[in-house]
């Protein structure tokens, strides 16, 4: 699989003597749903804005599909085709209608009129607002204004977004919006995803989990294969999902119990399996 | 409280008023303020009446807001009329109190000093009322395009202005929130004289700046994010197109304005 997004020992400090980011090495694969975990402070943030070149590395480099972020000349091409969300919905939208806002990026990129219009509409559809066109966004819900915010992404058609703790503001039913709209948009389009977030459970049915620490790479793998071990994410500061916590907790008391339970489906019936081989 | 204030007083509609292009709308009031300082007696101030009663009819805005429009100005007028009428001196006298006269020259400069405002403010709002603000910064960047070559940064500006509209809201919202927060933990703002309402403004204030950097700080890079790199070899998704109407309109205002500007030198 071509690689979208590699990081090859990349360092990187706001201030001196205290690293944000500390040798992270990672390739992200084209196409993949990857979710970054990590506690405030961990790194993770940073090492999404290094990803379009908001942030270049301090040592090391990154390749965005091959070309390196530090390439001025290929600045633009670059953001264009990795797309950023942000955490606060309200300081991303530029405009005060919708369909201007989204048509933002496009006008930066030159692209003719008639086209943009295309994109617009397209992009709308992709995150399902198309009735909201001509909206005001700050009349919006948090969600909606997030999903306004991944269509003014989705208008570069770029290969690949990365939210930065994009989901952290919403209520709960704002977070599914958002997270059904990029799970989506990796399905059926194929974009690569990176999420960068704290919260566990977002990260159940991604491809890769990826969690970070003290701006390290600590953990590298499947969700399953993550959460499973639950005294190490403990150790970095991060709560498991309370499916793999319940079974945790019942391994202690002697039952035999797998820790890849993610969703509660698998967990009940890894409890019932268990219960049944006792009795 | 705060989020009764309109802002750009935009009435959408769908009128000719409306169907205007921003440009034209801004040429046309242009000339307008040119004529309204040209008319000179009583046909050319009938005539710039009528002009703004068949827009306002034209646009389909009701009487009454503009109207309202006017109060602000209120003092201002008041203020006009009573330095004009007492204080111009003329060929008959009506009345005189100590250093106060009324002549025939200074009631009708007064009137007519009092209609010229009434008429400007309420023409100009008309502007306002059937244009929204974005269009009216997008006429504005295209009007004045050509001073680009004198260096000035028009794109930006125009930039500025619309972020800035684009923010009010937000920042009402958050005024709010900030007054609220400020309340529960008992501050006074409403009590007290005038500097103590200062004073009071201060814990509002400094909380609204800090968060109003920190926002443009994050909007500077999510519109870089998107490839914001200013207004070279940017394109539009609307395209301003001056239409058939829009040459009528301008050749009216212009024939109009050409009008009033003789008349108003024959001094009627």
């Amino acid at each position: 699989m071509a690689v979208m997004i590699q990081a090859d020992g990349v360092r990187f400090a706001y201030a001196p003597e205290t690293p944000a980011l500390d040798g992270v090495d990672v390739s992200i694969e084209r196409g993949t749903f990857v979710v970054a975990l990590g506690h405030n402070g961990s790194g993770k943030s940073t090492f999404a804005k290094m990803c379009n070149a908001v942030l270049l590395p301090d040592e090391g480099a990154v390749y965005v599909e091959g070309t390196d972020t530090r390439n001025e000349a290929e600045l633009l091409s670059v953001r264009q085709r990795v797309g950023m969300v942000f955490q606060n919905p309200d300081n991303q939208i530029v405009a005060n209608v919708v369909e201007e806002d989204v048509a933002f990026a496009p006008e930066n990129l030159g692209v003719p009129p008639e086209e943009i219009r295309v994109r617009v509409d397209e992009a709308l559809q992709a995150v399902g607002m198309s009735e909201f066109v001509t909206h005001a966004p700050h009349l919006l819900s948090g969600g909606q204004k997030q999903r306004i915010a991944i269509a003014g992404v989705l208008a570069m058609r770029p290969d690949c977004i990365v939210l930065d703790e994009a989901t952290a503001m919403l209520d709960p039913a704002g977070r599914r919006e958002v997270l059904a709209t990029v799970r989506r948009l990796n399905r059926e389009q194929g974009i690569t995803v990176l999420l960068i977030t704290h919260h566990m459970n977002e990260a159940e049915d991604a491809d890769r989990v990826i969690v970070m620490d003290d701006g390290r790479i600590v953990m590298d793998g499947t969700p399953k294969e993550v959460f499973s071990r639950v005294e190490q994410l403990r150790d970095t500061g991060l709560t498991v999902p309370e499916t793999v916590e319940l079974l945790d907790r019942l391994c202690q008391r002697g039952f035999s119990l797998p820790l890849d339970a993610l969703s509660v489906e698998e967990c009940a019936d890894a409890i019932v399996n268990a219960l049944f081989r006792k009795g | 409280m705060l989020k009764d204030i309109t802002l750009g007083q935009y009435f959408p509609g769908d009128t000719v008023a409306h169907r205007l292009d921003p440009r034209t709308k801004i040429l046309l009031v242009t000339l307008y303020i040119v004529a309204l300082f040209s008319a000179n007696g009583f046909v050319t101030y009938a005539v710039m009446c009528a002009c703004l009663i068949v827009s306002v009819r034209l646009a389909r805005v009701p009487p009454r807001a503009m109207v309202r429009g006017l109060r602000p100005v209120l003092f201002i007028i008041v203020f006009t009329a009573v330095l004009n009428l007492f204080f111009t001196p003329g060929d008959r006298e009506f009345f005189r109190f100590g250093f106060l006269t009324v002549t025939d020259t200074g009631i009708r400069t007064a009137v007519f000093m009092v209609l010229r405002i009434m008429l400007l403010i309420m023409g100009t709002f008309l502007m306002t009322y059937t244009t929204s603000p974005i269009s009216l910064t997008d006429a504005l960047e295209n009007l004045l395009g050509g001073l680009k070559r004198f260096r000035v940064p028009v794109h930006e500006l125009s930039m500025m202005m619309s972020i800035a509209l684009r923010f009010i809201p937000t920042l009402i919202e958050e005024t709010d929130k900030i007054m609220s927060a400020q309340k529960a933990r008992g501050a006074d703002l409403e009590g007290g004289n005038l500097i103590q309402r200062a004073k009071a403004m201060i814990p509002i204030l400094v909380p609204l700046f800090v968060s109003a950097f920190r926002r443009a700080d994050e909007l500077a890079t999510a519109m870089e994010c998107r490839c914001y790199h200013g207004g070279e070899g940017r394109t539009r998704l609307h395209i301003l197109r001056y239409a058939r109407r829009d040459y009528r309109a301008l050749a009216m205002g212009g024939g109009i304005c050409l009008f009033v500007f003789v008349l108003g030198r024959f001094g009627w």
